[in-house]
């Protein structure tokens, strides 16, 4: 589906569906795609679908469809426990996401990592790590090793505002900096460690100003504009693998559900809430789409049916999808060798 | 699952007397309970007849679970006279006799058999656990001679025919008793020269050499009992541990959260042993009295009068206990220490407190307490003077908020309106909960405590 | 190749050299192992022959380029990460317990670490506590990593290329008090067999089970013995995660006992594992209880003689097995 679709409907059309338009209309797809499959997972939640912790990325969209589909497809991912829209985005199959969230073996980690550690070698996707900031020395090493094979590869590193406190980030931003590793440091900052707000767990709240005093390019974006976002990540990674040096990008972002499950919530104010909520990055590229015509009714239900039947199937087929046997229980804890 | 103390959260059923359909009444010893203190024989505390048993052997229960339904049907029927039978025979009881039984509280008091003794054959009456036990090592009832009230037959007649076969557990290693097993050597006839006396394979294999095949296989029949002795002494040490971690919980706790007081005073007991002493030439000596009966006959009055040392602590306030139950400490052979009550110890009688006290301390270091005995100690009394010393300073057992101690009896030299004699003394000291009283009220017991002591014939 | 003499460090340092001119995968990266030439001089001369890319200074950031050594294997390199000792060891440990030995089970067997992370453990040079605990103990607990400690010459030589080989990190402990001890090599590129424990000498009267640095003490306690017509079967572990079982079992099943001696401290230690898996699995073997020789649970203290009073030494090493043998 593309915004051509909209345009034979007919009934609104629009100007020619050039580069620019289509490039806008995926970026919504993108977006739209991760925030049906997070309300999904809510509802599967809910009903004991999916257990243990599930931390969605309602509200932070913008992030990783603005910089994932920038990347190329040699390049490496490293995330946190809030990864559905980076594998969503990268596209690992959405299918097997959802299999995972299911506990089956045909889950991209064969049930053993559920929601927080999405794991897919075909997309070099090297997971969700549910340590806070225990990601980033992965991405240094990763990109360590693509460099020195010679290799123009790109690893981007995501991590929240509550990794800046840890002592891995310093460690790997220096090292990273020392070394020239290429790696994109993707700051998602949401404001919120869990539950204890930015500025009472830092003394420094700017985060790009702290990475940049370890020598190295670094600047805030709005996490809420998918499209400031692409441009900043594009720039961002022309830098990271023309000039071979690591970069920096504080996305500033909000999240508008929980911090996993079932949180209280009583950390944040209602009106903070609905003050970012008028901020909903997909709202935002839906009114500019239809404002300048390039986005019709007919083209945005289109959009939402094909994203509901493929996310329906993928819950059909992880219903259907087979444990895997506990026999196996003790497989992969080492290497099988042939 | 009754509560059987005030540290017990849950307990493990480790037998079942009783089994649906049984008749128990009021009293029976039904089950017995595992606390990790001891093992605790439990009363049933209705009649009837057992519906079922709803928890099994080996399970461990959280207090205040249903272990077993009684049907009180049966109660009707150990009242009235069983009315002619027009239906099949229901298992059915005699009524309880009329006069109590000659001992107050035995060991094992007569139970009635739960079933109708066939007509053919006389089985001595037994209580449910004798009968077991019995059961277990193999012994016919009817042979054994009944040395209880009325013939009952009581637990010691049948361990005295048990334990003749029941040898001390065999020290050996693991593979000196396989090497044993393999070569039919009755490890019992080893010489051990390891550390402590162990048997190790050396030893057999020396027994093996010296007998020959023949001797080692004339060995092996007596052979068969030691793994299931040393089965049971395993479990006692298991349980010893128990006890050992029981205490050591309950110390621990009141020592962190009771504020301790402590007050001491000496007494003078010329007058209480010259008492004693007149009063045991009279009576034969099995009936003769000990001071410590007369020291806890004047604790629990003293404690009467001073009820603000009598009774619990909860959680935020006192609260007097009705009865004064004296706790009474008694060590173990082998360590660890319990203190069950001696009930009422106000209402008795010196003679019939001693005699109590004997029964109760024989039982206690048996393993074999009753329920009701373990629970509800409202004050703890401990005397250590059999082991030499002189002033005890006690750790309460909560909830309760006082343990008086007692020192030896011992001469001293002792002043009275300006002249010096010599008097046997014994130093009291009373240990009590700050929360629940002053050293105003502990000094009050203590000049209580003393006064009674003085006129030891109205005790 | 005829035999040589050669120091334990001279042995890790030609296996290090040998790994880096056979393969471009293999880099060496850590705290001074280039200019300075490794803290215990194991990397002397690496930096010169092979460059600053592949024999790399790195920070002070035990988490950072622990790591990273974990990030370039998943990218397919054969990283061999040195950290200057097991106490530092302790500032990478989510790396090494959350990442490496985690990402293969949890990536559902996407993903294997062939990291080789090497550490020098252990007391015996006044280094006091902060540089002198054996904590391989608690490594050998976690699934997903081998744990090796090479006690002689041959095995530092030949621990290595196993260990790079091996598509699954593997950590491996170097006691301090090895690195200036001799011993001779024997030919050239020979890769020693780590899932094996090795019997160093034989015995018939009680197993005597030690690793690393214990197994000298474990040698002249079996030698002093040997004196006294008490002869013992000294097993040498090599590997403490997983443990060679059958080698331990198979000697205790022949000596009826076994004393082990472990540099960690007695609660918790590998010397509880391994008594226990001997009661688990050769129970009605033992004719005596199980005895061992431990660290004194204190923090290893400076002065020379706490330092060797807190140490498991060849006379308790003696006693204990007196103590066995009765």
């Amino acid at each position: 589906m593309t915004a051509d679709h909209g345009h034979e409907a007919g009934r609104r059309p629009g100007p020619p569906a050039d580069a620019g338009t289509k490039r806008r209309f995926e970026l919504l797809r993108q977006m739209l795609r991760i925030r049906r499959f997070e309300e999904k997972c809510v509802e599967l939640y809910s009903a004991a679908k999916i257990r243990g912790f599930l931390h969605v990325y309602i509200g932070e969209e913008a992030v990783a469809a603005g910089i994932v589909p920038s990347l190329e497809p040699g390049d490496a991912i490293v995330s946190t426990y809030r990864e559905h829209g980076h594998a969503l985005a990268r596209g690992v199959p959405l299918e097997a996401l959802m299999a995972e969230m299911y506990g089956r073996i045909t889950g991209v980690s064969r049930g053993r990592g559920g929601s927080m550690h999405l794991f897919d070698a075909d997309t070099r996707f090297y997971g969700g790590s549910a340590i806070v900031a225990g990601g980033l020395p992965l991405a240094a090493g990763l990109a360590l090793a693509d460099r020195m094979r010679g290799h123009r590869q790109v690893t981007a590193c995501f991590f929240g505002d509550g990794a800046v406190a840890e002592g891995e980030f310093h460690e790997c931003l220096n090292l990273a900096a020392l070394w020239r590793l290429p790696v994109l440091f993707c700051c998602e900052n949401n404001l919120y460690a869990m539950g204890t707000a930015l500025a009472r767990a830092q003394a420094q709240t700017d985060l790009a100003l702290r990475a940049a005093s370890y020598g190295m390019a670094a600047w805030p974006v709005d996490g809420m504009d998918v499209l400031a976002v692409e441009d900043a990540a594009r720039q961002a990674l022309g830098m990271v693998r023309d000039g071979g040096v690591p970069c920096f990008l504080e996305l500033r972002t909000y999240r508008f559900r929980a911090h996993s499950m079932y949180d209280s919530d009583r950390y944040r104010d209602k009106a903070e809430i609905e003050a970012w909520k008028e901020r909903d990055p997909i709202t935002a590229l839906v009114s500019r789409g239809r404002a300048d015509g390039e986005l019709t009714d007919e083209g945005l239900a289109a959009l939402e049916e094909e994203i509901a039947v493929e996310i329906e199937r993928a819950v059909e087929a992880a219903e259907a999808a087979p444990m895997e046997p506990v026999a196996d229980l003790t497989r992969f804890v080492y290497s099988e060798r042939t | 699952m009754p509560s059987l103390g005030a540290d017990m959260d849950a307990g493990t059923i480790s037998e079942w007397l009783v089994k649906p359909g049984d008749t128990v009444s009021r009293g029976d010893v039904i089950a017995v309970v595992d606390t990790d203190k001891a093992a605790v024989e439990v009363e049933s505390f209705d009649s009837g007849v057992v519906d079922e048993l709803l928890v099994g052997p080996g399970e461990r229960v959280p207090v205040g679970t249903v272990l077993a339904t009684i049907s009180t049907a049966a109660e009707q029927a150990s009242e009235y006279p069983p009315p002619t039978p027009t239906g099949p025979p229901a298992p059915q009881q005699p009524a309880p006799p009329e006069s109590p039984p000659p001992s107050p509280e035995p060991a094992a008091p007569p139970r009635r058999p739960p079933e109708p003794p066939p007509a053919a054959r006389t089985v001595p009456v037994a209580s449910p656990l004798v009968r077991k036990r019995a059961a277990e090592a193999g012994i016919d009832l009817a042979s054994v001679h009944g040395t209880g009230p009325g013939g009952v037959v009581t637990r010691e007649d049948v361990e005295r025919l048990v334990s003749p076969r029941a040898t001390g557990r065999v020290r050996a290693s693991p593979y000196a008793r396989r090497i044993a097993g393999e070569l039919g050597v009755d490890l019992s006839r080893v010489t051990g020269t390891g550390s402590g006396g162990a048997i190790r394979a050396l030893d057999v294999h020396a027994v093996t050499e010296r007998a020959g095949t023949v001797e080692a296989a004339r060995a092996e029949e007596g052979g068969g009992t030691a793994p299931r002795e040393a089965t049971g002494e395993e479990r006692g040490e298991t349980r010893q541990e128990g006890l050992r971690r029981a205490t050591a919980d309950l110390m621990a706790r009141s020592k962190r959260e009771v504020p301790h007081y402590y007050l001491s005073t000496t007494i003078d007991l010329s007058r209480a042993m010259t008492w004693l002493r007149e009063r045991n030439r009279e009576v034969p000596v099995e009936e003769r009295l000990v001071p410590a009966a007369l020291l806890l006959k004047a604790s629990a009055l003293a404690v009467r009068r001073v009820p603000q040392l009598n009774g619990f602590w909860c959680g935020d306030h006192f609260e007097p206990a009705p009865a004064v139950h004296l706790g009474v400490a008694i060590s173990l052979r082998g360590g660890g220490l319990m203190a069950p009550a001696l009930r009422d110890a106000d209402g008795l009688d010196v003679p019939e407190l001693m005699k109590r006290l004997r029964d109760l301390v024989a039982r206690v270091r048996a393993g074999r307490t009753r329920s009701s005995e373990m629970t509800d100690s409202t004050i703890t009394v401990t005397n250590l003077g059999d082991q030499g010393v002189e002033t005890v300073f006690g750790v309460i057992y909560p909830p309760q908020v006082a343990l008086v101690g007692f020192g030896r009896v011992v001469e001293r030299p002792w002043a009275v309106g300006g002249l010096l004699g010599v008097r046997p003394v014994v130093t009291a000291t009373l240990s009590a909960d700050h929360r629940a009283t002053d050293g105003y009220t502990g000094a009050r017991f203590l000049g209580t405590l003393d006064r009674l002591l003085q006129a030891p014939e109205v005790l | 190749m005829n035999e040589k003499r050669v120091t334990y460090r001279e042995a890790l340092r030609e296996a290090l050299r040998e790994a880096l001119a056979g393969d471009d995968r293999v880099f060496l990266m850590g705290e001074d192992v280039g200019r300075y030439g490794g803290c215990f001089a194991v990397s002397l001369g690496l930096l010169e022959e092979f460059g600053p890319e592949r024999v790399r200074d790195t920070p002070m950031s035990e988490s950072a380029f622990v790591g990273a050594g974990i990030g370039a294997a998943l990218a397919g390199m054969r990283p061999v990460v040195e950290i200057m000792t097991v106490n530092f060891s302790l500032l990478a440990l989510d790396q090494i317990l959350n990442n490496a030995a985690t990402l293969l089970h949890m990536s559902g067997g996407q993903f294997n670490v062939p990291v080789v992370i090497r550490m020098a453990t252990g007391a015996g040079r006044q280094l006091a506590a902060q540089h002198s605990h054996s904590l391989e103990g608690w490594y050998a607990h976690i699934p997903g990593i081998r744990v090796v400690a090479p006690a002689t010459v041959e095995d530092a030589r030949g621990m290595l290329p196993t260990a790079l080989a091996d598509p699954d990190p593997v950590l491996m402990f170097e006691h301090v008090s090895l690195y200036s001890t001799e011993g001779e090599l024997g030919g050239a590129d020979r890769q020693v067999d780590i899932d094996r424990a090795a019997i160093r000498r034989p015995g018939r009267d009680a197993t005597l089970i030690a690793y690393g640095g214990t197994l000298v003490a474990a040698l002249a306690a079996a030698e002093e013995l040997s004196g006294e017509g008490i002869e013992v079967e000294v097993i040498d572990l090599r590997t403490l995660r997983p443990v060679d079982d059958a080698t331990v079992v198979g000697s205790v099943r022949r000596t009826h006992r076994a004393v082990i001696v472990d540099e960690g401290w007695r609660s918790g230690s590998l010397s509880a594992e391994l008594s226990t898996r001997i009661t688990e699995q050769a129970f009605y073997e033992l004719d005596a209880g199980i005895e061992r020789v431990c660290t004194a649970e204190v923090p290893i203290p400076y002065a020379r003689h706490l330092e060797e009073a807190a140490l498991p030494q060849p006379a308790a090493v003696v006693e204990a097995v007196r103590k066995a043998v009765g």
